[in-house]
């Protein structure tokens, strides 16, 4: 992979989406640069989900752009998923297998090895310590966000996409989650995310958008 | 020309442009049938072989050779929306699979006729190639036509739609290829057709042109028409429909 | 990319073997469809022997494309699929070991009963043989044609007949082939020009079909 010569950021010029007969937004112009968070707001329909999933590059817009460092996402689709880290509303775990199982295989499929000690502390930093080996059939809604929030941690991409990642969650998996979200900032990452609740973190300003 | 296709492509000049085109279309199918229907029907002489029952290959041969036409078009346009997302071109290949089905349906029905005089008593000859490679394109057209009427969101139906005919056209010439293969391990396949046709009279030659032009003229018109209809369903709340609705009201 | 295009592999291995029923059930669909058919005849039937290769054929392509229903489905439903179309790997290769996995688990064991299910159908040797090979080389051209099928229609909620619809026609070629092959070896015919062009199908289908699966799961996905 190469160093982009620009600066990390992810912009958007004149995005327009439609779906079927609707067009859920046009006209969007915004950027996220290193240690930004974007919270996409909006009500039920208003294309928020469709956004994030045309951001990933999931979701063809109709026209419009989004850049990576200055670079088309479908210029190199392979690099730019390779630093995107993204959570939709489907956990995207496996029922049948445990949360240990899940991590490995979503890590080594990232092409990423991953040694047992870290599976077990990230497992350990969403807490669920005491659940790596219980089947995820068996594990509550939360539960099953939790694993995969982990992901986020093991995957140590730039850039994460999080569909609605408070829900379901208690409170100290709020807490947790948040946590996770300012050291990623901190460390110089992006986020955007949609989210019903206000986010409220540490020492990190939140830029907003909202979609009619 | 090449401009000439892309403002074709543009909706509302394609939908003025077939406004002007539509009519003449009308007559000269109208004029080429009438002419065709007569010509093979009455003047033309009968085969002495087969007698007066070859006439419905002034049908047949027609029907069959365009219903593998027209999926090439639909395949070509399918190719065409799936690498530059034309919308029209998406339109034309939905419009043109009910008529290629309605095609293929006509030459089967007219080949199965036209064998029971020469199979004896049976209607349905499973040993003739061309008739078994209709049979298969029917099944294709059905299943093209299902796929396009499953999704409900219209961009996804065209693309799902248009890869699945491009799976059909790689398709074709195996599935030609293996029923050749097939019916050859059955003896006496009967060869009609294409072969038939170059190796008939002029007499009878004429008449059968005519005929095809007046199917590939029947095609051009219903295509237009049908896409019509489709573009105007699509484009419903686009400016220029909504300006033209109002001036029809008007 | 290997490493990732292996994990796969043995992520799906593993998820078919927590599924015993689904492994199982294919193939007792395809024992009792190939049953089926003498007993709609008479009992003494010389029809038989002639019937046996295009029955057993009939029953591994509706055994194939119904078991590969599940193929994309559930990773559909929880999500591992979207995750899998943002891997940075060509979709092309992961749907392919997709495909492999499903004719690991159905195609190979259709193989392996074949003989078996023939011998009650009187084929003879030479006919089984024939059998066996032709299975050999179709089973992974019925897997791929209809992982395209399943590819289009995973994310419709009425999925099930439509795929038989879009996949069956196209089926047809190796359906030909493979029984007529049978039939050739049966009468003591040679059949190295069937063999070898289902051969050229299978190859045909292994650098095509996996595109085409992948463009209409990008579809799917949207």
């Amino acid at each position: 992979m190469s160093t982009p010569a620009s600066p990390t950021s992810l912009e958007t010029l004149n995005l327009r989406c439609e779906r079927g007969d609707r067009t859920l937004f046009e006209g969007l112009n915004f950027q996220v640069a290193a240690g930004q968070l974007l919270q996409i707001e909006g009500a039920n329909g208003s294309g928020k989900t469709t956004l994030l999933r045309t951001l990933c590059g999931l979701f063809e817009s109709t026209a419009g752009n989004i850049n990576w460092c200055g670079q088309s996402i479908h210029a190199d689709p392979a690099s730019y998923h390779a630093q995107l880290s993204y959570i939709g509303h489907l956990p995207g775990i496996k029922l049948e297998l445990s949360p240990r199982e899940n991590l490995a295989f979503s890590q080594g499929l990232r092409g990423q090895s991953i040694s047992q000690n870290d599976l077990l502390n990230a497992l350990d930093a969403i807490g669920l310590y005491g659940f790596e080996d219980t089947p995820c059939r068996h594990l509550s809604a939360g539960q099953r966000r939790r694993v995969a929030l982990a992901r986020l941690i093991l995957d140590k991409s730039q850039l994460w996409i999080l569909d609605e990642p408070f829900t379901a969650l208690d409170r100290a998996g709020n807490q947790r989650l948040s946590e996770l979200l300012a050291a990623h900032l901190l460390q110089g990452g992006l986020v955007v995310l949609t989210s019903h609740q206000p986010v409220i973190l540490q020492d990190v300003a939140i830029n907003r958008l909202a979609l009619e | 020309m090449w401009v000439w296709f892309h403002k074709l492509g543009s909706p509302p000049y394609f939908y003025r442009f077939s406004t002007i085109v539509l009519p003449w279309l009308a007559v000269l199918t109208l004029i080429l049938f009438s002419v065709g229907v007569v010509w093979g029907l009455y003047i033309a002489p009968s085969d002495y072989q087969q007698s007066e029952t070859s006439r419905i290959m002034y049908v047949h041969v027609p029907a069959s050779m365009f219903s593998m036409s027209i999926y090439m078009v639909m395949a070509m346009a399918s190719a065409v929306t799936l690498i530059w997302r034309i919308k029209l071109a998406d339109l034309v290949a939905s419009a043109s699979a009910p008529i290629g089905a309605a095609y293929t349906f006509i030459a089967l029905i007219t080949g199965s006729l036209w064998g029971r005089t020469m199979w004896g008593n049976t209607y349905w000859e499973w040993s003739d190639p061309r008739l078994m490679s209709e049979l298969i394109l029917f099944f294709l057209y059905l299943g093209y036509m299902a796929l396009n009427s499953a999704y409900e969101d219209r961009r996804r139906a065209a693309r799902a739609a248009a890869v699945l005919a491009l799976v059909g056209v790689v398709n074709i010439p195996i599935i030609h290829y293996s029923v050749e293969w097939w019916t050859s391990l059955h003896q006496g396949s009967t060869t009609r057709g294409t072969q038939f046709a170059a190796t008939i009279d002029p007499s009878m030659r004429y008449p059968l042109f005519v005929m095809m032009g007046a199917f590939a003229m029947l095609y051009a018109q219903l295509l237009l028409k049908y896409t019509r209809c489709l573009l105007l369903d699509g484009e419903r709340n686009n400016a220029w429909v909504k300006e033209m609705v109002k001036q029809h009201a008007a | 990319m290997r490493h990732a295009l292996l994990i796969l592999l043995k992520r799906d291995l593993l998820l078919a073997f927590r599924h015993p029923n689904d492994l199982v059930n294919p193939l007792i669909f395809f024992l009792i469809v190939v049953s089926l058919f003498p007993m709609g005849l008479k009992p003494d039937s010389q029809f038989l022997p002639m019937m046996g290769s295009a029955v057993i054929w009939v029953a591994a392509l509706l055994a194939s494309m119904l078991s590969l229903d599940n193929l994309f489905r559930s990773d559909m439903e929880d999500g591992t699929l979207e995750q899998i179309g943002l891997l940075p790997w060509p979709l092309s290769a992961l749907v392919t070991i997709k495909v492999l996995v499903h004719w690991l688990v159905t195609g190979i064991p259709i193989v392996i009963m074949a003989p078996l299910l023939g011998m009650m159908f009187n084929i003879p040797p030479e006919g089984i043989r024939a059998l066996m090979l032709t299975l050999l080389l179709g089973t992974p051209v019925l897997s791929l044609i209809g992982a395209i099928g399943v590819a289009l229609t995973v994310s419709l909620r009425r999925g099930g007949v439509l795929v038989s619809l879009l996949v069956l026609p196209l089926y047809i070629p190796v359906l030909i082939f493979g029984a007529g092959s049978v039939w050739d070896a049966s009468l003591g015919l040679a059949i190295r020009g069937p063999v070898l062009f289902m051969g050229a199908i299978l190859v045909l289908a292994l650098t095509l079909a996996p595109l085409a699966i992948a463009g209409a799961l990008r579809i799917s996905l949207e």
